[in-house]
């Protein structure tokens, strides 16, 4: 009988552990194709960078700013017509997926528009000087010379978007959430809350530390 | 060293404009740079020479005048042909700028790859460029494991990977200590022999000009000031400028305002007869010498002395009739000297 309920117990932690994860890893994933370009065009096309258009910079930013700036459990509430749209329900992981990715692409767009603005300009500038194109300069210089950078942007936006991603719980997202809010929150069972919350914690500080060491490994300057 | 053209500026203007101002970096340049040569521009900080070499391959373009490469009119290219000069350009800069997270071998086959050279054929002629520059053991080092003057080798052999006909040199060796500057001067200017390129070298040292340079420009206020052989311009600097880089240190002479004093200039002839002395000697009359400044350039000294005179009239005829006699070059400085 104890037994069974540590069982179910566990079970829920897993299937909450395997939620979460899915969710963060799955929106970084398609919110990383979005904003990595994103935030390449916002550098590239800045009136310093390598080919400007101004007002395109400006629109892009603003659009950026803009969804930035709406806090996640509105915009969770608010995308939910679009997410049934596109999955078809507003309910479990998958739904919940939309959102992230909406408010996590112009989030890493930033963090890769900062990365690749501490690329030295002497080096685009010696690029330039042998010809290349601004293609070329974005994929052989930009994007290479940033990626200690930018490994340890994607980290930050990874623990970020696991942090979003437990406030789905509100929605009936799932995840490690989910189990907080509704044990937790609803049921005062502070000793689940605690564990999910302890589970959430040692997820951060894996997803911290790997990139870190992919990070170093990864840079030639040290 | 021929004398056909490989670099021709003509009525070249820079003008920055930003909202509430204007300012003119470069104004009416026009520089004639010939194959096989050695070119120094030199100038001050802020007189224009930056943004003059950022113009000779496009990086800054000019707002009126042209610049000819090799026959070809840059303002007139397309885009892709630009790139392609460009190509035919190499350029080293101050601080190197090599690719931090490419080691040096990948770092020399970078232009290649742009050029769209297969990776096996690039990597060969990078490791035929380190043997040049004299880092063959280093291929793997990534530049933050390399000295200055290695790092400076690796970028002067990237500049060279696509057989480029001219050389700009950005101010190469001003992050340099002078012994590692000498070593990369001698570099470029056993590829300058060795390969026949076109070396522009821009820097605000006249020692580089003097140890290195056939010819030179000198660049003050967005102007050219004065061009010609470095021999020529050491001995008998003409504008303002040119007084102020090879006499520098003038300013000290200012304290003896009100004094008779003159300039004597050793042009390599008689710098190797003790002028001084047997001026001294002959006139009987005693000089004070308030500043001397001489060089060795090509196993000739030049150079300048400026001595004070005596008040008194008859010694002081007697002196610059001596100078007329031994045809001893010299010039009366009446206040500040330049």
């Amino acid at each position: 009988m104890w037994d069974d309920g540590i069982m179910k117990f566990a079970q829920m932690m897993g299937t909450g552990i395997l939620e979460s994860l899915y969710m963060t890893l799955f929106s970084s994933l398609i919110a990383y194709v979005i904003g990595l370009p994103l935030g390449v065009l916002l550098v590239v096309t800045d009136k310093d960078g390598i080919a400007p258009l101004v007002w395109f910079n400006k629109v892009i930013g603003v659009i950026v700013n803009l969804i930035r700036s709406v806090p996640f459990v509105i915009l969770l509430i608010s995308v939910m017509p679009l997410t049934r749209a596109i999955i078809g329900t507003t309910l479990g992981s998958t739904a919940v997926v939309i959102p992230l990715i909406i408010a996590s692409a112009p989030y890493i767009a930033r963090l890769v528009e900062s990365s690749l603005k501490e690329v030295d300009k002497g080096v685009i500038e010696a690029a330039q000087s042998m010809g290349a194109t601004p293609f070329q300069i974005i994929f052989k210089v930009l994007i290479p010379e940033a990626m200690p950078s930018l490994i340890i942007g994607s980290a930050i936006a990874v623990t970020t978007i696991l942090s979003y991603s437990a406030m789905s719980g509100f929605v009936g997202g799932g995840g490690l959430g989910d189990i907080a809010i509704r044990y937790g929150y609803y049921r005062y069972e502070t000793g689940t809350m605690l564990v999910t919350v302890a589970i959430l914690v040692l997820i951060v500080q894996v997803f911290q530390e790997l990139g870190t060491m992919w990070m170093k490994r990864s840079d030639k300057r040290l | 060293m021929n004398d056909k053209p490989i670099v021709t500026l003509v009525g070249l203007g820079k003008v920055f404009e930003s909202k509430n101002n204007k300012v003119k970096a470069l104004e009416d340049i026009n520089l004639t740079i010939n194959q096989g040569e050695i070119f120094g521009i030199i100038g001050l900080s802020g007189a224009g020479k930056s943004t003059l070499v950022r113009c000779i391959n496009f990086l800054e373009r000019p707002t009126s005048g042209s610049v000819i490469f090799d026959g070809a009119d840059l303002g007139k290219l397309k885009e892709s042909e630009l790139l392609k000069a460009r190509q035919s350009m190499g350029m080293i800069f101050q601080q190197f700028n090599l690719l931090m997270q490419r080691n040096a071998l990948q770092n020399i086959c970078f232009p290649l790859e742009l050029a769209g050279i297969p990776k096996k054929e690039a990597k060969m002629r990078a490791s035929e460029l380190l043997e040049i520059v004299g880092l063959s053991d280093k291929a793997k080092a990534y530049p933050a494991q390399l000295s200055g003057g290695q790092k400076q080798r690796i970028a002067i052999a990237r500049a060279l990977a696509t057989n480029p006909k001219v050389l700009l040199c950005d101010e190469a060796t001003s992050a340099l200590d002078p012994t590692t500057t000498r070593s990369i001067l001698n570099l470029l200017k056993e590829i300058n022999q060795r390969l026949g390129i076109t070396v522009i070298v821009i820097t605000h040292e006249m020692s580089v000009i003097e140890e290195i340079c056939n010819r030179v420009a000198i660049i003050d206020q967005s102007h050219i000031a004065e061009v010609g052989d470095v021999e020529e311009v050491f001995v008998r600097p003409q504008s303002k400028i040119a007084k102020q880089l090879v006499f520098s240190g003038d300013s000290h002479i200012e304290h003896f305002v009100g004094e008779y004093k003159c300039r004597i200039i050793f042009d390599g002839r008689t710098s190797f007869e003790p002028v001084i002395a047997n001026m001294v000697l002959e006139c009987k009359t005693p000089v004070n010498i308030l500043f001397a400044d001489t060089k060795d350039i090509d196993g000739k000294a030049f150079g300048q002395m400026v001595i004070q005179l005596p008040n008194e009239e008859t010694g002081r005829k007697r002196i610059m009739n001596y100078l007329n006699m031994n045809q001893i070059p010299y010039e009366e400085v009446k206040d500040y000297v330049g």
